[in-house]
């Protein structure tokens, strides 16, 4: 592991190695959003119950799952960055805390916009709405803990352990508000991962939602990824390899600066 | 062991002594708590119905808004005039010490609310067959808000404005906290059994005292630089 890790401590390899994963993140995001949604909302069928207003749970869907996904690989980056003291990991945590912040904000404000139509309420205190509006209290918090910091550094490492601290913290707070009140759909997809079941949604509504579900991850991704170097770029302006990049100001780099 | 041992009651006998010679910082959360909870009869109604109904959740969340008040002097004297630095020098592992400060702020600040509790119950006409599940839920739950207020307050230690930002870093991690101690009472209200939500409490205290000095001591490592 520390063998794997260890030359993408030095911030000149893990720009160089984004600059080269970040075109298989962005190209493809951008094109299954593209096809996904378009597909999602103009071809997929309306639903015998819903009608035409289901059409959002091809946004809803995907930036919910990918609102845990990306808190949880937040995580993972802060115990990098705490276990093996690797710099570059702290400021993933940083690069992957508002992005994921922003999917949640985004489940949530589609969920009120269907809620509307379907239980006639913008906002029901509903379990799994709830533990999605205290994740994005956990995101805030993140984000609020290391701006308080004068130190980068500090703050940094105070953002990782809260980010720690946050994930053994998601299961008991996403299990105990689900005891606490259900109104929310049972999951229709992630149950074929979570219980074996097949997915109880008809296959030409699941395909376009597959695709925007890929579409979401790609795009977050390749979001993360321009911060996490925009962020390496301006910590490190003053060193060498940073001129050069900013200096060159070629095509490849065009793009993350 | 016996090193690890004899710090833990050196600390806890100074922390004690400490704490007594600052009598307010002690009286006023538990004031704060009194006042919240008299708020609430006066702005929902008095009706004896809905004060039973929302005794529970009052008392419980006034009981972790107070708590948020007292918490900050956890670590905020002992970081100012350098004692915990050489808590930090100490022989024995910094686990020890954070131990120590979590069962001395749960013994000033949690030990009151719980010698006032049945009063809290008798303003908001909680009905007393819920009394003795009240008092369970608020001691297994109090100790669970001192060692994880421990993090919070450990990470935020060298900030000067930690106050609110020690809310928001904490409260979503209590949530479930404040779902079961409810869930508990409001069953023991309605007759049912409680052992359920209680069991539940006594596993998240167990996980938090076992696991809270672990993230104390590495936010601790961040302030104390």
């Amino acid at each position: 592991m520390w063998r794997w890790l260890h030359p993408y401590a030095k911030s000149e390899a893990t720009f160089a190695l984004n600059q080269k994963i970040l075109p298989w993140f962005l190209i493809p995001g951008l094109l299954l959003t593209a096809v996904g949604l378009v597909w999602g909302l103009a071809y997929a069928p309306p639903d015998y119950q819903q009608g035409e207003s289901y059409r959002i749970i091809f946004v809803h869907v995907p930036a919910a799952i990918w609102s845990m996904g990306f808190y949880v690989s937040m995580a993972i980056a802060g115990l990098i960055a705490l276990v093996w003291q690797i710099r570059t990991a702290e400021l993933a945590v940083l690069a992957i805390a508002p992005v994921g912040a922003a999917l949640t904000f985004i489940s949530l404000f589609t969920g009120a916009v269907w809620g509307q139509p379907m239980w006639g309420t913008w906002w029901v205190w509903d379990a799994r709405l709830t533990s999605q509006l205290i994740l994005l209290f956990l995101y805030l918090g993140v984000m609020a803990l290391y701006v308080a910091f004068e130190d980068e550094r500090a703050g940094g490492k105070a953002a990782s352990i809260l980010a720690l601290v946050g994930v053994i913290n998601i299961p008991i707070i996403h299990y105990s508000v689900y005891w606490w009140n259900t109104l929310h759909q049972q999951s229709t997809i992630t149950k074929v991962i979570t219980r074996f079941e097949s997915p109880s949604i008809a296959p030409e509504m699941l395909w376009p939602l597959v695709v925007n579900i890929f579409a979401f991850m790609g795009l977050a991704a390749a979001l993360v990824i321009m911060r996490l170097n925009n962020e390496l770029l301006r910590r490190e302006i003053h060193r060498p390899w940073a001129q050069k990049v900013l200096n060159s100001g070629d095509k490849e780099n065009s793009n993350a600066v | 062991m016996a090193g690890a041992m004899g710090i833990f009651v050196q600390i806890v006998k100074r922390d004690l002594r400490v704490a007594s010679r600052q009598r307010s910082d002690l009286l006023n959360p538990l004031i704060f708590l009194l006042i919240v909870v008299s708020l609430f009869p006066l702005g929902v109604g008095p009706g004896p119905d809905i004060l039973a109904r929302i005794a529970p959740g009052v008392i419980w969340v006034s009981a972790l808004l107070s708590a948020m008040l007292g918490l900050e002097r956890m670590f905020r004297d002992d970081f100012r005039d350098g004692a915990l630095e050489q808590m930090m020098l100490l022989p024995v592992s910094l686990e020890v010490s954070v131990l120590a400060k979590i069962a001395v702020h749960w013994v000033m600040t949690a030990v009151p609310i719980l010698v006032i509790a049945p009063l809290l119950a008798l303003l908001l006409n909680l009905p007393m067959s819920a009394w003795g599940v009240l008092w369970l839920t608020l001691l297994l739950g109090t100790p669970v808000i001192s060692a994880a207020g421990a993090i919070g307050v450990a990470l935020t230690v060298s900030l000067n404005k930690g106050g609110a930002l020690l809310s928001l870093l904490l409260l979503p991690l209590l949530i479930p906290l404040l779902i079961f101690a409810t869930a508990a009472v409001e069953a023991a209200v309605s007759g049912l059994s409680a052992t359920g939500p209680l069991a539940l409490m006594g596993a998240f205290l167990v996980i938090t005292i076992t696991l809270a000095p672990f993230a104390v001591k590495a936010g601790l490592r961040v302030s104390v630089n």
